[in-house]
């Protein structure tokens, strides 16, 4: 068990560990990237909340806001969670709800009349 | 000894293994749970009849804090999953702890403010704000308290030395959960407590 050459060996006969994305060959980022990655996290969730309380840009709060937040997402999903690198069906797996989730959110938010009010 | 090792590495027909392709199902089907519960939120937004009302309870800045925290761990994730693939096993314990501590202060600074909420007069049942923000915030917390629980016992795997770069997939799975969790947060802070003068 304590061996992790043999161990690693007899996980997976006749796959190419890289090509489907295995955890254990994702050298993809490196640790100086995901720090910078966090570093800018950093940075959008303090413009977020300048913003916030910048009277002048009360009319473009939501888009800003949103596109904003929106790049965290990304940010977070596509390097810290390695979608950016790794297969296309985890990718879709991911989006598919991801899009049905927002499709009933705006749905019953106008359903609602959240947009008329 | 095997036995174990090819579990850890089983693959599915797609390419991908077992664990990961599951917990991305699993994350998929999260969407769905926290787009309905924000879904809620939203449509009640503005629609208590009596206070308090979230303009006179929520605390920017604090929660900015709390953020910040959360958004943190997830490198501290990123960087305990590195160090487990390298086999650097003093780097994934330190990494593992700097994580679940971080998720401790996170669920810490959200006790402070529902007791603050509570002490200010905001029961769970009080009015729509209070339902649906707690039962979102609270489904994201416990959430959190999961991952928790989930981080300190890889760190138990690690110091019994069973945590080594051939068990690499567990720790990439756990952090997917980790980063899921975080993701939704980036989410909930927008739309709860930066928008909610809009």
């Amino acid at each position: 068990m304590s061996d992790p050459t043999t161990a690693h060996g007899a996980g997976a006969p006749g796959h190419d560990d890289a090509a489907h994305g295995h955890g254990h060959d994702q050298p993809h980022v490196s640790n100086r990237t995901y720090v910078l990655i966090a570093v800018v996290l950093a940075v959008i969730t303090a413009v977020e909340v300048m913003v916030f309380y910048i009277e002048a840009l009360r009319p473009l709060l939501v888009p800003i806001l949103l596109t904003l937040s929106a790049s965290k997402f990304l940010l977070v999903v596509g390097f810290f969670m390695h979608l950016k690198y790794d297969s296309k069906l985890l990718r879709g797996l991911f989006a598919g709800p991801l899009a049905v989730a927002a499709a009933i959110i705006l749905g019953m938010m106008a359903l609602f009349g959240v947009f008329t009010a | 000894m095997s036995q174990n090792a090819v579990m850890d590495h089983h693959y599915t027909s797609t390419g991908i293994p077992h664990r990961k392709l599951l917990m991305w199902t699993f994350i998929g089907s999260e969407c769905m749970l926290f787009g309905s519960l924000i879904t809620g939120y939203l449509v009640y937004r503005g629609r208590s009849l009596v206070g308090p009302y979230p303009t006179d309870l929520l605390n920017i800045p604090f929660i900015t804090v709390t953020t910040f925290v959360l958004l943190m761990s997830s490198l501290a994730m990123v960087l305990a999953l590195s160090a487990v693939q390298r086999g650097s096993r003093g780097q994934a314990r330190l990494w593992l702890a700097a994580t679940a501590v971080l998720g401790l202060i996170f669920l810490g600074g959200q006790y402070y403010e529902f007791s603050h909420f509570v002490h200010e007069g905001l029961g769970l049942t009080r009015n729509m704000f209070s339902a649906t923000f707690f039962l979102l915030t609270g489904t994201h917390g416990a959430h959190v308290a999961i991952g928790v629980i989930w981080l300190t016992s890889l760190l138990v795997q690690s110091f019994r030395g069973r945590l080594g770069p051939e068990k690499a997939e567990i720790v990439e799975v756990a952090g997917l959960y980790w980063h899921f969790v975080d993701v939704v947060w980036i989410v909930l802070f927008t739309v709860i407590y930066l928008l909610v003068e809009v």
